[in-house]
């Protein structure tokens, strides 16, 4: 019987000819990502084990993104921590506060790559399946265990195949694709699975759209979210791709523990109600909900294609004047592009804040904190009660063009009718 | 005595320690805003040895490993859920926290019930009530983890027991 692309990575990375779901394999890591939030934790643990030497700093990037630039002294001292760090291990790939989101900063670089194996101390880490490689979040000290050899355990996943038909509506995006999807299968409806997300429909989603959905894996428990590589693939990568790579794909007979498909042809914006990213409804079910904030970015959906959608719906609008729009690029290429072509001029023109590239709202510590009450429409990835703030606020997950929709009218509006 | 805490399905991570304390390294920080999303009382009332009961999905959310640092330093001795999500769980073994499964166990407790966690001999049981539940097996090294309390002491005694050898 033949084998998952899971599956092939994961062969690959523990030199062995195949492996199965259930197996326990050590597997050599190909790249490994830590960033300002659980990295100081990494360091301690290096000090803790007594590792006086990474194994392979080429293999390592750090990229400082949570707290940026720093808004208070303990995350000033965690920077202080791990740039001292990276200096002292000629880390090559340190990027400090200037350069945006992890999970768009690798991309960018030429770090996710087809056929690799990815960790890092992010749940998000998942976004990388998008171009083909296994890609999954780690804790600090199993970090600890890859900074000192380059190696890690995993229990090969069994893999779920889910096969995307037709073309994406106007202003629909797969934001709201993979929103129906965790709707369906649950928070926990993959836990410990790759999925595969395959089909007709995939060639007509871009590699932002494609990032947006394997970064949403996690949000259904899944350990990896993987989409086989095609000539989009291989367009964004020309120019950025670190080092030449092997595409993997799936074996014609495998055998999935589940499978199972998706029409976007007549898919309707959907919306993640408080508290729960499974809480799934078409945006029909909670329009005219009044907001107070609304929040364009994140390793979601904080990328260029997302920026351009929403800023056609705002051009030569204003933003409801009970509203702060917060529009956060999710990262300096991104920012860069959209300010050469006019796009954050658009969004400051219509009243939204224009933020330097950082996870902001998304966590709640920084930037666009919620109080008491405070409604919020998001285009991050996680609905969490007081994931951004007080346990009292609500966040409501929805696309970038839903976003932008609901900023102009104040209130969860569908970006179909505006 | 050990005391349960009961929780429901899906306790994600920043119901057990939120985004805005992810600053601080102190483990007892940490522990003073633990669970503070789900009870905001949990911090100040929870016992060293009592035992988190929970339903599905326990940790869904975030790799923060600072989430099964805090409960183990508020004083949790085990967690026993009816699923957990794939992250948390390893986080959890690695920090010398025990993370054990067990179908159906959410409904046999309520909070305050004594409790008695058997890590090897796969069981927990209830002592309010006299019921026992049974816990999916650990694999022997998940307990040779657990026992050297955590993946970076077991870790170090594995390293020097190679430098032991290779010296002799």
């Amino acid at each position: 019987m033949g084998m998952t692309i899971a599956e092939k990575i994961l062969a690959r990375a523990s030199g062995r000819k195949r492996v199965s779901p259930g197996e326990i394999v050590e597997g050599s890591i190909d790249v490994a990502m830590t960033h300002d939030i659980e990295g100081p934790m990494v360091v301690e643990g290096l000090r803790k084990l007594g590792t006086k030497k990474v194994w392979d700093p080429n293999k390592i990037v750090i990229v400082f993104d949570h707290q940026v630039p720093a808004n208070s002294i303990d995350a000033a001292l965690n920077h202080i921590m791990l740039r001292e760090f990276a200096i002292e291990q000629t880390i090559p790939d340190f990027y400090d506060v200037f350069e945006g989101i992890c999970h768009e900063v690798l991309p960018e670089k030429g770090f996710a790559l087809p056929g690799r194996l990815i960790v890092g101390t992010d749940s998000h880490t998942t976004t990388y399946g998008a171009f083909g490689c296994f890609a999954t979040g780690i804790g600090s000290t199993d970090m600890v265990a890859v900074f000192t050899r380059g190696e890690l355990w995993f229990r090969v996943p069994e893999s779920v195949r889910m096969t995307i038909e037709g073309r994406l509506p106007k202003r629909v995006m797969s934001k709201d694709l993979i929103l129906k999807i965790i709707g369906e299968v649950g928070a926990d409806g993959e836990t410990y699975r790759s999925v595969e997300f395959v089909g007709a429909g995939m060639r007509n989603i871009d590699m932002a759209g494609r990032m947006t959905m394997c970064n949403m894996g996690v949000e259904m428990g899944a350990k990896a979210a993987i989409i086989p590589p095609d000539g989009l693939t291989t367009r964004y990568l020309r120019g950025r791709a670190r080092e030449s790579y092997n595409p993997v794909y799936a074996d014609r007979d495998v055998a999935y523990v589940e499978e199972r498909s998706f029409d976007v042809q007549k898919l309707e914006p959907q919306v993640a109600r408080p508290h729960s990213v499974d809480n799934v409804g078409a945006v029909s079910e909670v329009e005219g909900l009044e907001i107070d904030q609304a929040f364009l970015g994140s390793c979601t959906n904080g990328r260029f294609e997302d920026l351009v959608e929403a800023a056609k719906i705002v051009k030569g609008k204003q933003i409801s004047k009970r509203v702060r729009m917060l529009v956060v690029p999710a990262s300096r290429e991104v920012y860069l592009k959209a300010l050469d072509r006019g796009i954050l001029a658009i969004f400051a023109r219509a009243g939204a804040l224009i933020e330097a590239p950082s996870c902001a709202a998304c966590l709640g510590g920084h930037v666009g904190v919620l109080g008491p009450g405070e409604v919020c429409i998001s285009s991050s990835n996680r609905n969490f009660r007081g994931r951004m703030g007080s346990p009292k606020g609500k966040i409501y997950l929805a696309s970038p063009t839903t976003v932008a929709a609901s900023a102009l009218e104040g209130k969860i509006t569908d970006p179909r009718d505006l | 005595m050990a005391r349960a805490w009961v929780f429901g399905d899906n306790v994600d991570t920043d119901q057990i320690i939120a985004g805005r304390y992810l600053v601080k390294l102190d483990p007892r920080e940490l522990a003073k805003h633990v669970m503070e999303a789900a009870d905001p009382k949990f911090a100040s009332k929870v016992r060293k040895g009592d035992v988190i009961i929970a339903g599905r999905n326990f940790g869904c959310g975030s790799s923060r490993e600072r989430a099964p640092l805090a409960l183990k330093t508020a004083g949790i001795s085990a967690i026993v859920a009816e699923s957990f999500a794939r992250i948390f769980y390893r986080n959890a073994i690695n920090r010398g926290l025990p993370a054990l499964t067990s179908a159906g166990v959410r409904r046999g407790f309520k909070t305050g019930d004594k409790v008695r966690v058997d890590v090897r001999g796969g069981k927990v049981r209830n002592l309010s009530t006299g019921r026992t539940f049974k816990v999916e097996p650990l694999p022997d090294f998940i307990l040779t983890i657990l026992r050297a309390g955590g993946l970076l002491p077991y870790l170090k005694r594995s390293i020097g027991k190679t430098a032991k050898q290779s010296s002799l």
